[in-house]
């Protein structure tokens, strides 16, 4: 029972990791009809410039392990919303009105563009987290120990979604993603900036992923340059799983796939933990290809 | 216009055919790669390129190709080339079963479950599953390939091996391309509800062009296997697939020169700007958007169909 506990837990820790790029891939899904391939990459800008800007600024000596996270956070959101911004400008819309081979093949070409870029400017090996950011506290739950950076996680990542989906469903720049995800040109039609949806889509979407690298590093405590892609495709099957274009979809599919990959680890194979996930998704395409919420059909003919 | 384009093809064959005999053994072994990816892009082309279905796993049929040759080389003892109908067969067979239920996918659905596929045998291979593939050591001691008594095992002697089997790739599927089912694949890549339309059977020729396609790369799996003696799941890694996706889209998707050109720019300039290793992917992905952006046909984009008519002969009929 403490094993299936601490599986549990972890799951639900890494399931928020998932849901929190899964909602990026599912944004810039619903908006633009795209796989978004270089998504996983910016996770992991995310969590190199989160190492680079912790050892360089050694925010938690000065602010304190709270304050100091918090304020590495935000910056790391901010930079990696930047990048995404450029790299919409430049990869994808030029290739709006392309057929979609172009984009998807685009996107594979900044996927590795980027992956390429950090192992130039990182070198190939691990990177390390420095250790001790945040206190190795366990937390007790119901006379088991859980590790506050678990908690914290699992945490940050619920308020975040919770706060991305106010957003998306309460202000004026919300309603015009959800109206441009329907029909871009009757949204456009309607008096909407549709660059500028596109736009808001690739600043909240990456800086989402962004944070969810910081999160790696803090939590794994190493990271690598080719991380994105195996996290991307978790996360993209997370979306999928949930239904893609759906933001709560992305949630429940994260949590869910990380719950399972973490209890199919332990029970069934560890070896298999990767296929596990991609099994997962294979016989979600098959069998239910709108996903567990979804409304938006996988296009058949 | 034909026969000056037929010309060049053969003058471009005569030198390269002589190029082993000028080139020390390690860039002919590099001619070498790049005739075997040469031949994974052409039997990818046929998915990619004129069925135009997104097909980022190729490795896997390919891997399927060369374990095949490898165990059954290693543990019975057959001679590696006539195992090439078996490796086809098994490759074929994989795609089969793995494509069927998948088929009806399309664009970046379909490309993200041929990426799943490729990562599950890869993560099978290291597994060693059914005991059988040798985990993450792979598989050694595989035997040269015996032509009529004759072993072939020098770069140059594979060399010849390899782009007689390239020029036979190449004619098959010209041949192939300008038949009844290469014309059924272009339509549906253009307009596939169109092309249901007009009585085309999408889902079979789909499925067909993925079987026949990853036969191919399985009996490019066994020469690899012949080739290198010793196969590794690290071989058959999702990048693989990406060289073989990115050297069509810049060769030129769905034109058999445009592959091969691929071919060599994707395996071959790497080669010659050894110094620039670590930047040589970074420079790939740019080039990949950029190709994109300012030329989506690739470098030598297939040509449209001609059809003279019978009566004016001057008559050029387009499209599909």
């Amino acid at each position: 029972m403490e094993e299936f506990f601490q599986q549990l837990t972890n799951g639900l820790a890494v399931g928020g990791i998932y849901a929190l790029i899964a909602l990026g891939y599912t944004m810039v899904y619903g908006v633009l009809k795209l796989i978004n391939f270089a998504h996983g990459d910016l996770f992991t800008i995310g969590s190199y410039l989160g190492l680079t800007l912790l050892t360089s600024l050694s925010l938690a000596d000065r602010l304190g392990p709270a304050a100091g996270v918090l304020v590495l956070a935000v910056m790391v959101m901010g930079l990696v919303a930047v990048v995404g911004a450029l790299l919409e400008r430049v990869a994808y819309r030029p290739l709006r009105q392309s057929p979609r081979l172009s984009a998807v093949v685009s996107a594979l070409g900044a996927s590795i563009f980027f992956s390429n870029a950090l192992m130039l400017i990182y070198g190939a090996r691990f990177q390390v987290y420095p250790q001790g950011i945040l206190p190795k506290v366990a937390v007790n739950i119901f006379g088991l120990d859980v590790p506050l950076v678990r908690i914290l996680i699992l945490a940050a990542s619920v308020l975040m979604m919770l706060a991305l989906y106010f957003f998306i469903q309460k202000t004026r720049i919300g309603t015009a993603i959800r109206a441009a995800a329907i029909d871009q040109d009757a949204a456009r039609l309607m008096g909407i900036d549709v660059d500028r949806v596109i736009l808001f889509v690739f600043l909240i979407g990456p800086a989402l992923g962004g944070v969810a690298g910081l999160m790696v590093g803090l939590h794994y405590g190493q990271i690598n340059f080719t991380m994105g892609w195996i996290y991307g495709l978790k996360a993209f099957t997370a979306a999928i799983l949930g239904g893609i274009g759906n933001i709560p979809g992305a949630m429940v599919g994260g949590i869910l796939l990380g719950v399972v990959e973490a209890l199919g680890a332990a029970y069934l194979s560890m070896a298999w933990k990767d296929a596990i996930a991609f099994g997962v998704l294979i016989f979600i395409l098959i069998v239910r290809p709108t996903g567990l919420l979804g409304e938006r059909v996988a296009e058949k003919v | 216009m034909m026969e000056k384009r037929t010309f060049i093809y053969l003058i471009l064959g005569a030198i390269l055919a002589l190029c082993p005999l000028v080139l020390n053994p390690y860039w002919t072994d590099v001619l070498n790669n790049i005739g075997l990816y040469a031949v994974l892009g052409l039997s990818l082309n046929l998915i990619v390129g004129h069925a135009g279905l997104f097909n980022l796993g190729h490795a896997a049929f390919y891997a399927v190709g060369a374990y095949t040759a490898a165990i059954l080389n290693t543990r019975f003892h057959i001679p590696v080339l006539t195992l090439l109908p078996l490796c086809a067969l098994t490759a074929g067979l994989f795609a089969l079963v793995v494509a069927k239920p998948i088929i009806h996918l399309t664009g970046d659905y379909l490309c993200i479950v041929t990426i799943g596929v490729g990562e599950i045998v890869r993560i099978a291979l290291i597994n060693n599953v059914f005991g059988l593939t040798g985990g993450a050591n792979g598989i050694f001691g595989i035997s040269r390939p015996n032509l009529l008594g004759f072993v072939i095992r020098k770069p140059h002697e594979f060399f010849y091996l390899i782009w007689f089997f390239v020029a036979v790739t190449a004619f098959f599927f010209h041949r192939l391309e300008n038949s009844r089912f290469g014309r059924a694949l272009n339509y549906l890549r253009e307009d596939e509800t169109a092309a249901e339309g007009s009585g085309i059977d999408t889902a079979h020729y789909k499925l067909m062009s993925f079987v026949i396609g990853a036969a191919w790369a399985g009996m490019v799996g066994n020469i690899f296997a012949a080739k290198m003696t010793i196969i590794s799941p690290e071989s058959f890694s999702f990048w693989e697939s990406v060289l073989m996706f990115t050297l069509i889209i810049l060769g030129g998707s769905g034109s058999i020169p445009g592959v091969l050109l691929g071919a060599f720019l994707v395996i071959g300039l790497p080669e010659i700007f050894r110094g620039f290793t670590n930047a040589r992917m970074m420079l790939f992905g740019a080039a990949m958007i950029a190709m994109m952006i300012f030329r989506s046909g690739g470098i030598l984009p297939a040509r449209p169909r001609r059809y003279s008519l019978p009566q004016a002969r001057q008559g050029q009929g387009g499209g599909a």
